[in-house]
């Protein structure tokens, strides 16, 4: 049995961003002991004792959704634990050249265009290293160059809130952390056990 | 710097798992989500679902397994059989498939990989092709080869396809040797080096994995991202601890024994 961190009973939201395979995210959560449901009302999210914006597809279009729903606001000032997952990540920063879209700005800096070059494909989809930029509880357990997935064809440049960071081609903010919010720009809930452990440090954040 | 994967393959017709040898004389394996654990638990780094009864039946990939292999995979993993619309993509998705893969249907109709890259964004869209080299040397290639009975050769080039499907917004290329299918004899060098050249996506090898020499040469020679391979992992031949131990001595990146 693999899953062997386990949380006690806590109040997580996942928050509607239209991505599509939110799903995963919440079998991982579960797989924490941690049933977490999915919701896109503002009353919920701000009940909650952490939240997770999950995101898969396009920055402006994810934006737009958060604007339609009347999130943007609650999420900009959101005073819970909130981590972002890959463009949910992004959402986090203050814009985003996906669009060229302005974001929630809990994170200083403009995701980008991660470039391709010889041998550097983009999409970057697959496992790669994490390097340890500075200590966080996020990292507990997680060990220098420790591999995690990801599927992304933008991020966001190493800055003062990058945590971890991972290269392909260029170097960009794989975890990041700061006023409150934290973000992953991999996937931790198809990150095998590195994953698990990012959720479960999350979940633990004071 | 990303690493290199080693993606088992499940062919999944009636809620099995089977595999055949060039496409034919299916055999049961096992149930899907004993062989999902399993492969999670020795390492693989992402796992392909092929529902290989579904286009040729003409109709979708079954969800309920979908959601069941989700709930265990703590790894991505891919699902292809019969997706024909967004709809279909959407529901497998939900499901919670990282990424589905077309085949047959996007040779009918290739918009329809324009369309789910709108929708899901490219990256959740893998375009698999099952290639076979003609008398005349050309690959081109084969459609509902799920089914001998319906499989059909098209006059398409697979090089050609490879580049139309890039255009068209695939974010993943997996290219199915038909020829070295199942028989073990190592990946189709030559053809998958052809393909690279043209390939700006993720490629992924498919057919022909006998031992962990065949994945060295795909590697190194052909510079494919991932390989794929189904019998040689099913029957313990190949384990996947081994598989990597030997790939990283040869300096080859994989991701690191759990």
């Amino acid at each position: 049995m693999r899953c062997d961190v386990r949380e006690p009973t806590m109040n997580v939201v996942l928050v509607d961003s239209g991505g599509a395979n939110i799903g995963s995210v919440r079998y991982a959560l579960q797989r924490l002991g941690v049933d977490a449901p999915l919701t896109s009302d503002g009353d919920v999210i701000r009940r909650a004792e952490r939240v997770i914006l999950p995101g898969v597809g396009a920055a402006a279009a994810a934006m737009a959704r958060l604007r339609e729903l009347d999130l943007v606001d609650l999420l900009r000032t959101l005073d819970r634990p909130l981590l972002g997952i890959c463009l949910g990540m992004q959402l986090l920063f203050e814009a985003s050249a996906e669009g060229d879209v302005a974001c929630l700005g809990r994170l200083p800096g403009r995701v980008e265009k991660l470039c391709a070059a010889p041998g550097i494909r983009i999409p970057h989809m697959g496992w790669n290293r994490l390097h340890t930029c500075r200590a966080s509880r996020l990292l507990d357990g997680i060990a220098e160059g420790a591999m995690a997935y990801f599927v992304h064809s933008y991020a966001a440049p190493v800055d003062v809130a990058t945590v971890a960071s991972c290269a392909h081609g260029a170097v960009f903010s794989a975890i990041a952390q700061g006023d409150g919010v934290a973000g992953a720009q991999f996937h931790p809930e198809r990150s095998g056990r590195v994953g698990q452990r990012l959720l479960a440090n999350f979940l633990r954040l004071a | 710097m990303l690493s290199r994967r080693i993606i088992p393959c499940l062919d999944v017709r009636d809620g099995q798992v089977v595999k055949g040898v060039r496409f034919r004389d299916h055999v049961v394996m096992g149930a899907i989500e004993e062989l999902a654990a399993r492969y999670r638990d020795e390492g693989a780094d992402e796992l392909v679902f092929y529902d290989i009864a579904a286009s040729p039946q003409g109709r979708t990939v079954d969800c309920g397994w979908v959601e069941r292999v989700a709930r265990i995979l703590d790894i991505p993993f891919c699902v292809a059989g019969g997706i024909r619309s967004v709809a279909d993509a959407r529901a497998v998705l939900h499901a919670g498939a990282d990424k589905i893969s077309v085949n047959s249907p996007a040779l009918r109709r290739p918009e329809l990989i324009t369309e789910l890259a709108n929708a899901f964004g490219r990256q959740c869209v893998v375009v698999g092709i099952d290639s076979l080299r003609d008398a005349d040397g050309h690959w081109r290639v084969r459609r509902d080869t799920g089914d001998v009975a319906a499989t059909t050769a098209l006059p398409l080039r697979t090089l050609d396809w490879i580049v139309q499907a890039q255009r068209l917004g695939a974010g993943e290329i997996v290219l199915n040797c038909m020829g070295s299918d199942g028989v073990r004899g190592g990946f189709d060098i030559e053809q998958l080096r052809a393909a690279r050249a043209l390939c700006e996506v993720p490629l992924i090898a498919s057919g022909g994995a006998g031992n962990a020499g065949h994945f060295i040469d795909v590697f190194m020679q052909a510079d494919v991202d991932g390989a794929l391979a189904a019998s040689v992992f099913h029957d313990g031949s190949l384990r996947i601890p081994d598989l990597k131990r030997a790939l990283r001595g040869q300096g080859i990146e994989v991701r690191d024994e759990l």
